[in-house]
């Protein structure tokens, strides 16, 4: 019955994707884009990070860029519109469903949005750095980050009181992370405090797993763990804002 | 006859501030209730209370014999709701919105799709189920609205100032619809800042002001204890007095007796007076 109830919710966002598909498709592509521009064949040209050419390298980090800011967007902003302006968020909590598959299905919609991105820029990415690794591994990681994001984009947009509020909380966490997260470049360049305290970021841990899923190194699994945490937390936050907002 | 819904003692505070005070209130089934008062009285309080979106203070609500406090997803099963505010989901159709929601409510999906097609055609809109809600008017979202909340064939139907906002023509198709849904079985609890709403479709009201019931009873039984004929004096600084009178003949002895520079309007009374005479203010807006 959770699973029923979080897929219907996530049904309705299915239903409205499939009419502009092509339309999301090209808005969400546009920032990944223009950093693979950008870093890939700009500024990274001729780097060489251990054997490894920077394109290669910032790829992953793109892919884990872009499943953060989907999964975040997809789950957190729809919801804060949904609660805050549509106010159909409303009907959601009045429906005899578990709070934890409303919450499921909403994470959901984060989750399919973020898989969406990332697996079409992957496709895209391929072409331009062929030897990518895409495995099982590789997945899982992807959609771990995916779900963790959209979790933080739900328990956001349940504590956010105005959609003002999840502009500052995107440009105080989601803004820094993206250029701190170990996306662009390597935490062995930085000096060692900061890289610690990057550690902090679940962005970082999204971007060292995927990197070393892609390029077929020794996996992380204290980053995988990390995430698992990072999810946890997530998911009790948002149940506990939930249940402060209804019966 | 059963009661529908049993509220005792029932109190809501924000910040110190008491919205909703000591509620105490029974509709039966089958009922169509009007739960009256000015914006701000405690009314939309009360209904989010009773749909599980709002924990009160203290107090108790059975909605068919259920506690809303202890089991809340039975109730939910048990009430439909057409909220003020437009609470469809703009990015799907008309039908698509009444699919979510009978998914959410558990509907098989053969029951879905003759429970859309008979409720569309209930409300009049089976030639919009395909329009998205941004592309239908004001009058035709509040009956998709009215069509939404009838999906799952609830016991008790909750209407938030359903006519909010819409115009005469469509307001008095919006009471057709009620009246419908009251005849077909439903409880209605109606809530409403236009009186003559209440007065048109209501066998019983209550009136909120201040978040405490200040009456409860049928229109007509309340507008006779008040008086059936209102006479209206305009006095010179432009303000209004209102005397009542159980029979014309009373209040045209009344009319004789006053000064001839007065303009002076005889008239039946309304539910509006009984608010007036109670509380001292205009149900209307504040």
């Amino acid at each position: 019955m959770i699973a029923q109830d979080a897929y219907n919710i996530l049904w309705a966002d299915l239903a409205a994707l499939k009419r502009r598909w092509l339309r999301y498709l090209t808005t969400t592509l546009i920032s990944p884009l223009l950093y693979l521009v950008a870093f890939g064949w700009g500024l990274g040209r001729g780097i060489n990070l251990n054997g490894t050419s920077y394109l290669e390298f910032v790829v992953p980090g793109i892919i884990a860029l872009t499943a953060m800011t989907t999964s975040f967007n997809g789950a957190g902003t729809r919801l804060n519109v949904d609660r805050l302006y549509f106010r159909s968020f409303d009907e959601c909590l009045m429906a005899p469903i578990k709070l934890h598959s409303l919450l499921l299905g909403k994470a959901l919609i984060g989750v399919v949005r973020g898989i969406f991105s990332s697996v079409a820029f992957l496709a895209l990415a391929t072409l331009i750095a062929p030897s990518i690794h895409i495995g099982p591994m590789f997945l899982a990681g992807l959609l771990l980050t995916c779900l963790t994001f959209s979790f933080l984009g739900v328990l956001a947009a349940l504590l956010a009181k105005s959609h003002e509020d999840m502009g500052t909380f995107g440009s105080i966490i989601l803004l820094p992370m993206t250029f701190l997260g170990g996306t662009f470049f390597s935490l062995s360049q930085v000096p060692t405090g900061l890289k610690y305290s990057l550690y902090l970021l679940p962005l970082t841990h999204a971007s060292t797993w995927l990197r070393a899923a892609a390029l077929n190194q020794l996996l992380p699994w204290p980053s995988f763990l990390v995430l698992l945490i990072f999810l946890a937390a997530f998911v009790g936050g948002s149940m506990i804002a939930v249940r402060k907002m209804s019966i | 006859m059963s009661k529908i819904i049993e509220i005792s003692g029932l109190s809501k505070e924000y910040s110190g501030r008491k919205v909703v005070d000591g509620l105490d209130l029974e509709v039966e089934r089958g009922e169509l209730f009007g739960f009256l008062g000015p914006n701000g009285a405690g009314k939309t309080t009360t209904i989010r209370i009773l749909t599980t979106l709002t924990k009160p203070s203290s107090g108790q609500v059975l909605i068919n014999s259920t506690d809303v406090a202890k089991d809340p997803e039975r109730v939910k099963s048990d009430f439909g709701i057409v909220q003020q505010h437009l609470s469809l989901n703009r990015d799907l159709t008309i039908a698509e919105n009444l699919e979510l929601h009978a998914r959410l409510h558990h509907l098989s999906p053969r029951d879905r799709r003759e429970r859309i097609s008979e409720l569309l055609d209930y409300v009049e809109l089976s030639d919009y189920a395909d329009y998205l809600v941004d592309d239908v008017s004001g009058g035709m979202k509040r009956r998709a609205m009215i069509a939404r909340a009838l999906i799952h064939r609830p016991k008790l139907l909750f209407l938030d100032e359903p006519t909010v906002g819409l115009d005469a023509q469509t307001r008095r198709r919006v009471w057709d619809l009620i009246r419908k849904m009251s005849s077909d079985g439903a409880t209605v609890f109606l809530t409403t800042h236009y009186i003559e709403e209440a007065e048109a479709l209501c066998r019983r009201v209550g009136i909120i002001h201040h978040g405490k019931l200040i009456v409860l009873g049928e229109p007509l039984d309340l507008r006779r204890k008040l008086g059936m004929i209102a006479v209206e004096m305009q006095t010179n600084g432009n303000a209004t007095k209102y005397r009542y009178f159980p029979g014309r003949a009373e209040a045209s002895e009344f009319i004789r007796g006053l000064p001839g520079t007065q303009r002076v309007v005889m008239r039946e009374s309304n539910l509006e007076d009984v608010f007036i005479e109670l509380t001292g203010q205009k149900v209307l807006g504040d």
